[in-house]
């Protein structure tokens, strides 16, 4: 695995649906057993590219997820490789049942892709919020959840994705502004975490996803100007969890912070607890949505509503320190 | 097969529906009694299959939607010898490969796994555009009960399939007036079910479901039909041929040994009849 950080904190010229619909493009055009099905928001991430290139393969189900999803698991049934999208509300609890017994349970995989995940939804409000959707799919058996932070990450995701047969995949991702974390050649295999920083000397690990792993990168910096040394770990791969890096994470540091964008109660902060109760208990700080229901307004506003700053995230590290 | 043998290949699967069942002595006897001269004329006389390759590309696909009808489908795929009809005698029993509601990783035959009401008819249509992609020349046939069209997926499927032309998808509606609380009229009343389905666009056929002949020919009409998905509603008698169910319209039965050797010979007796007449 390489990976080039730059982490400069500056936001990538190109929109982060395009990682999606431009990735997806090129993989249609190699192999005709991908299809994709859209509920009415093609238009939201560029998609309609899709069904004027390979108009045979790519298809409107409608706002009916439901159908959608079970029309995906019937597709998959016949060999197709099924990509699913809708925001991510409606890819997850408007289809739960749907994903979880025609398509999981029923042993065909299906790629959610869910755009607008949490506080990304910013002004269509609470009610497109997704705060729970990854908890749905973690519950999942042999499930795939990933939380991309970055352009090439969500494109290197896509074209994994299609390579997942045990289960259904769900792949959370904003669909405009995305800051550019990682360089060019940068390679995110599925299931690993990548370390972002390290030393032989960290007080603590900052376990972190998606519009979260800015935030993080931004705290290690005032860290480290406060002379405390911490690890990040961008865990882009919730489920499965890169347990082996977790639990040498925290035996090295003796303290765990995650942050995310979801509630905290049902998300990445919970996988990683699991794994730590279950391998090496560490004391453990929990920033991300405090089992709050989401609301409308910019991302900005959002993230200081909900405690997602990297100023959170450095109260946590020393609350957790502090614990140790 | 002639109507003959169709008559008598839906009362040896009425037999060994009640065979399954009793087996563990309980389970869902009136919606896959009902089922039985459907399965007959599908099997007998329709689909394309192979019991040693239960998943040939181009075979012909059947989901039952009413997925708690699976026991008329272990018993119709036995008699079709993609098993030995005895291994369906696990019924529910731990590790069975016979579940209560039909699911594709446990059973030859079974094309899709349902249960969650309403779902089938999502997956059938997306096997059925599969398939179209494919350029296939196969059907997929797609059972719906009554009672699981109060489920709106239902319709949204049809809706789908009419939108995007799926005429290689013939939508079965068991239409036999019962669901787990009552006649469904009284639980949730639908109106007119092929009116309904008419108006989704689909080419609508209402029929005796219990006259192998009429299925038949409905399916065949079905098949002439270009352009449109096809939904044959069948006028069925919940429980149709078993003496403790078919009386009460019973959803689930557990009745007396007594009463099953009763329902059992009665079976036996209309196989035998069916065969001599």
């Amino acid at each position: 695995m390489s990976v080039n950080l730059i982490g400069k904190h500056e936001k990538d010229s190109r929109a982060a649906r395009d990682a999606v619909a431009l990735t997806l493009d090129e993989m249609m055009g190699k192999d005709k057993d991908i299809c994709y099905l859209d509920c009415d928001l093609m238009g939201c991430i560029n998609t309609k590219r899709l069904q004027q290139h390979y108009p045979d393969r790519a298809f409107q189900a409608g706002i009916a997820e439901g159908n959608a999803a079970g029309v995906a698991a019937g597709l998959a049934a016949t060999g197709k490789k099924v990509f699913f999208h809708s925001f991510g509300t409606f890819s997850s609890r408007r289809c739960y049942d749907q994903i979880y017994m025609s398509a999981a349970y029923a042993g065909l995989p299906v790629h959610v892709l869910a755009s607008d995940p949490g506080v990304t939804a910013a002004f269509n409000g609470g009610t497109h919020m997704p705060l729970e959707d990854a908890a749905m799919y973690l519950s999942i058996p042999d499930a795939v959840v990933t939380d991309p932070c970055d352009y090439d990450q969500l494109a290197c995701v896509t074209r994994q994705l299609p390579n997942i047969t045990s289960g259904v995949t769900f792949t959370r991702f904003p669909r405009k502004d995305i800051i550019r974390v990682y360089g060019d050649g940068s390679e995110f295999p599925i299931g690993k975490g990548i370390v972002l920083h390290e030393t032989d000397n960290d007080a603590a690990t900052i376990i972190t996803s998606g519009i979260m792993v800015d935030e993080s990168l931004k705290a290690w910096e005032a860290l480290a100007a406060e002379g405390i040394a911490v690890r990040v770990i961008d865990m882009f791969t919730w489920k499965p969890l890169d347990a082996e890096l977790v639990v040498k994470a925290a035996k090295e540091t003796g303290a765990i912070v995650t942050a995310e964008n979801h509630n905290v109660t049902c998300g990445l902060g919970s996988v990683v607890a699991n794994c730590l109760a279950k391998n090496c208990p560490t004391p453990q700080e929990f920033v991300g949505v405090q089992d709050a229901f989401g609301q409308v307004g910019p991302q900005n506003f959002l993230m200081d509503e909900y405690g997602l700053r990297a100023a959170n995230i450095t109260e946590a590290v020393k609350k957790a320190v502090a614990r140790k | 097969m002639n109507e003959k043998e169709l008559k008598v290949l839906a009362a040896n699967i009425r037999l060994e529906t009640l065979k399954v069942i009793h087996s563990r002595g309980f389970g869902h006897v009136g919606g896959s009694m009902d089922l039985a001269d459907l399965m007959a004329v599908l099997y007998g006389s329709v689909m394309k299959f192979d019991p040693k390759n239960p998943r040939w590309p181009d075979r012909d696909w059947l989901v039952l939607s009413k997925g708690h009808a699976g026991p008329v489908a272990y018993a119709t795929f036995g008699l079709m010898g993609f098993y030995p009809l005895e291994e369906a005698y696990t019924l529910n029993q731990p590790h069975t490969k016979f579940p209560s509601h039909t699911d594709r990783k446990l059973t030859p035959g079974v094309d899709l796994t349902t249960g969650s009401l309403g779902q089938g008819a999502s997956t059938a249509t997306g096997a059925a555009l599969g398939n179209k992609i494919d350029g296939r020349d196969n059907h997929v046939f797609c059972v719906i009960g009554d009672g699981e069209a109060d489920e709106g997926q239902v319709w949204e499927a049809f809706h789908f399939a009419y939108a995007h032309k799926l005429d290689n998808i013939v939508y079965f509606i068991d239409n036999n007036g019962y669901q787990l609380d009552g006649a469904t009229k009284d639980i949730l009343d639908h109106g007119s079910l092929a009116k309904k389905a008419e108006g989704f666009g689909l080419y609508v056929q209402e029929i005796d479901g219990h006259d192998v002949k009429a299925i038949y020919g409905a399916i065949q009409n079905a098949f002439a039909k270009k352009g449109v998905p096809s939904c044959i509603v069948l006028d069925t008698i919940k429980g149709k041929g078993a003496t403790f169910a078919e009386p009460k319209h019973e959803h689930s039965s557990q009745p007396k040994e007594e009463q099953w050797q009763e329902a059992l010979a009665a079976a036996e007796k209309a196989f035998a009849d069916a065969k001599n007449a």
